[in-house]
C-alpha cells in the first residue's frame, strides 16, 4: 500500500549553518537513503514555510486567493514522503524513523487507490 | 422451533461467533462481508438445525456455510465488476474453497481469533472504537446491546463501528498477530480494552445502576478466551483473576441504591468459591515468574478478598504491592490508591501527606476528592472534609455514588 508521511513541525528560525541544522539535515539524508535502499521510497519534498503559502478557493465560479495557509496552526506541514509498504504497521515503523517525528509529528495517510490502478 | 433448539443455537452462536468471523475475515479480508455472511449462516442454522439436528461440530458447520455465502457473494459482485484484481483474487478463493468444500480445516482457527482480537485493539483505532469493535466482532454482541451498555444511541454506535471497520480497510491495518517485538505493547492494549469493558460494567461511570453485570461477564469471558489462546502470558491470567476477585464482591457493593465502601461491605455476601478459584488462577500465573501490572493488582484484590474483616486487612502488604505497581504504571491514580493504603497501614495524617502532591494532577478526578474528604473527616477537619465532599459530588455522574457522597456530607454537617 502507498502512504503519504506528512511531516508537521513548529517553524524555527534556526541558522541553516548551525550544527543542529546540519545534524537534522544529516538525519534526513540518512533516512532517505535507508528507505531508498529498501525500495519503498516513491518520492517526497521539503516545503517552504507558510510565509510562502497561498491558499486558493473557488466558490460559485469565483476564485478566492488568500495569503497564508488554509488553517493557522502552531505546527505546519513542512514536507512529505511517499512510501510503498505492506501495511499500516510498516508505515508506522517507517514514520517513527523519520527525524520529524522526534520533534514534531508525522501524519500517516493512506493514498487513495483509484479503481483503474488495479488493472496495472 | 422449540425453545430448547433455540437455546442451543443461541449458545453455540455466542460461543462460536468470534472464531467463525475471524476465519471468514482471513479468507475474505473484509470485516463487513464477514459479519454479514455469518449472520446469514446463523439464519440458516435456525432453519436447518431443529430439523436435522445440531451438527457434531457446529462451529465448522457455521464456518463452511458462511464461507460458501461469502464466495457466492464475491461471485455475484464480480459479475457486475470488471475489476481484474477481483477476478484473480476470486479464482484463488474458489480453488481454496473447493478443496475444503465439506471439511473445514480447524487448525489455525485459534490464530484467526487472536488476529481478530489484535486487529480490533489496534492503537490506530480510537479507544472507544476498539472497545465497541471487540464486543461486536469477538464477543458477538449486537450493536443495540453495545449501545445500551455504553449509554449511547444505537445509530451513534452503528456509525462508530462502521467508521472503525472502514479505517481498518482503508488505512491498511494488518490482520495478524503482532511480531514478538511489538507483542508486549499490543497485548497491553488488548488487556486494557478488556479491563475497560469490565470497569464500565463494574463501576458504571454513569446512569442509575452501579453495576452492569452483563458487561462484567462479557469481559471475564473475553479474558478467559484470551487465557486459552495465550497460556504463556501470565498477565492475561492475572487480569482474569483480578476481574473475578472484583466480581465476587459485586452483590455487596450496593445497598438500597447507595454505594457501600469496601470497609462496610457485608463479607458474607462475597462469593467465596469464585475468590478461591481466582486465587488459584493468580497463584499459577505468579509461578510463571513474569510479573506484570494485572498480576499485582489481582494480588492487591486478593489481600482484600481473603481478609476476614476490614480490620484484619494486611495494609502494609497492600502498600508494598502498590509500590511495585507504580513501576509499571507510574500514574497519579495508582499513587492515590497507595496514599489511601498508607492511611490504613500507617496513620491518617501520613495518608494525607501522601495525597497532597497529587492535588494538581487529580484536580478533576472525583475519587481524589472523595478519598481526601474521607481522610480529612477522620482527621477531625470537618470543614475541609465538607468542601472536598462537595467537590467530589460535583464531579460524580453515577447515581449510587452521589447518594453515598451526599450521605457522608450530611454526616459532616452534624459534626460541624
Amino acid at each position: 500500500m502507498k502512504y503519504a508521511l506528512l511531516i508537521y513541525s513548529e517553524p524555527n528560525d534556526m541558522d541553516p549553518e548551525s550544527p543542529e541544522s546540519q545534524e537534522t539535515l544529516q538525519a534526513y539524508a540518512e533516512f532517505t537513503a535507508s528507505i531508498t535502499e529498501r525500495g519503498i521510497n516513491l518520492g517526497g519534498e521539503a516545503l517552504h514555510g507558510i510565509d510562502a503559502a497561498t491558499t486558493v478557493r473557488v466558490r460559485s465560479n469565483e476564485m478566492l486567493v488568500t495569503d497564508g495557509p488554509f488553517a493557522e496552526t502552531k505546527e505546519q506541514l513542512g514536507g512529505f514522503y511517499l512510501i510503498d509498504v505492506a501495511d499500516l504497521d510498516e508505515a508506522i515503523a517507517v514514520a517513527a524513523k523519520l527525524p520529524g517525528s522526534w520533534t514534531g509529528s508525522v501524519e500517516v495517510r493512506p493514498v487513495w487507490q483509484w479503481e483503474d490502478d488495479d488493472a496495472t | 422451533m422449540s425453545a430448547a433448539a433455540r437455546d442451543v443455537v443461541e449458545r453455540v452462536f455466542r460461543e462460536e461467533y468470534g472464531r467463525v468471523v475471524a476465519t471468514i475475515i482471513r479468507h475474505t479480508g473484509d470485516f463487513e462481508l464477514a459479519e454479514d455472511v455469518v449472520q446469514e449462516a446463523l439464519a440458516a442454522a435456525v432453519v436447518t438445525w431443529p430439523k436435522r439436528g445440531v451438527p457434531q461440530n457446529p462451529g465448522a458447520w457455521l464456518t463452511t456455510t458462511a464461507r460458501r455465502k461469502a464466495i457466492d457473494r464475491k461471485r455475484r459482485d464480480a459479475a457486475y465488476s470488471r475489476k481484474t484484481q477481483e477476478l484473480i483474487y476470486l479464482a484463488g478463493l474458489r480453488t481454496h474453497a473447493d478443496e475444503i468444500e465439506d471439511v473445514v480445516d480447524e487448525t489455525g482457527v485459534e490464530d484467526d481469533l487472536l488476529r481478530l482480537i489484535f486487529t480490533c485493539c489496534h492503537p490506530a483505532l480510537a479507544l472507544d472504537a476498539q472497545v465497541a469493535l471487540t464486543l461486536k466482532t469477538v464477543g458477538g454482541l449486537t450493536t443495540g446491546e453495545i449501545a445500551s451498555a455504553f449509554l449511547v444511541a444505537e445509530p451513534t454506535m452503528a456509525q462508530r463501528l462502521v467508521r472503525a471497520k472502514r479505517k481498518i480497510r482503508d488505512a491498511g491495518i494488518p490482520y495478524r498477530i503482532p511480531p514478538e517485538s511489538q507483542l508486549p505493547d499490543r497485548l497491553a492494549a488488548v488487556l486494557a480494552v478488556i479491563y475497560l469493558v469490565f470497569n464500565e460494567g463494574y463501576l458504571a461511570t454513569s446512569g442509575g445502576q452501579l453495576v452492569r453485570a452483563d458487561l462484567c461477564r462479557e469481559a471475564i469471558r473475553l479474558g478467559r478466551l484470551l487465557t486459552d489462546l495465550m497460556p504463556d502470558e501470565p498477565d492475561v491470567a492475572g487480569l482474569v483473576a483480578l476481574m473475578l476477585l472484583h466480581d465476587a464482591r459485586r452483590s455487596s457493593r450496593v445497598r438500597t441504591g447507595e454505594l457501600v465502601r469496601l470497609a462496610d461491605q457485608d463479607r458474607m455476601l462475597w462469593d467465596r468459591t469464585q475468590i478461591h478459584a481466582a486465587a488459584g488462577l493468580l497463584e499459577s500465573a505468579l509461578r510463571q515468574r513474569a510479573p506484570g501490572p494485572y498480576q499485582i493488582q489481582a494480588a492487591i484484590a486478593a489481600v482484600h478478598a481473603e481478609a476476614i474483616s476490614a480490620a484484619e486487612t494486611d495494609w502494609s502488604e497492600i502498600v508494598e504491592l502498590y509500590d511495585r505497581l507504580l513501576v509499571y504504571w507510574p500514574s497519579p491514580v495508582v499513587e492515590l490508591n497507595r496514599a489511601v493504603a498508607v492511611a490504613e497501614a500507617d496513620t491518617v495524617a501520613a495518608g494525607l501527606v501522601a495525597l497532597e502532591p497529587l492535588a494538581d494532577r487529580l484536580e478533576d478526578y472525583r475519587l481524589f476528592h472523595a478519598s481526601r474528604a474521607d481522610l480529612l473527616r477522620r482527621a477531625g477537619d470537618a470543614e475541609g472534609a465538607g468542601e472536598a465532599y462537595q467537590k467530589a459530588i460535583e464531579l460524580t455522574t453515577s447515581g449510587p455514588e452521589r447518594a453515598f457522597l451526599k450521605t457522608r456530607l450530611a454526616e459532616i454537617g452534624h459534626l460541624r
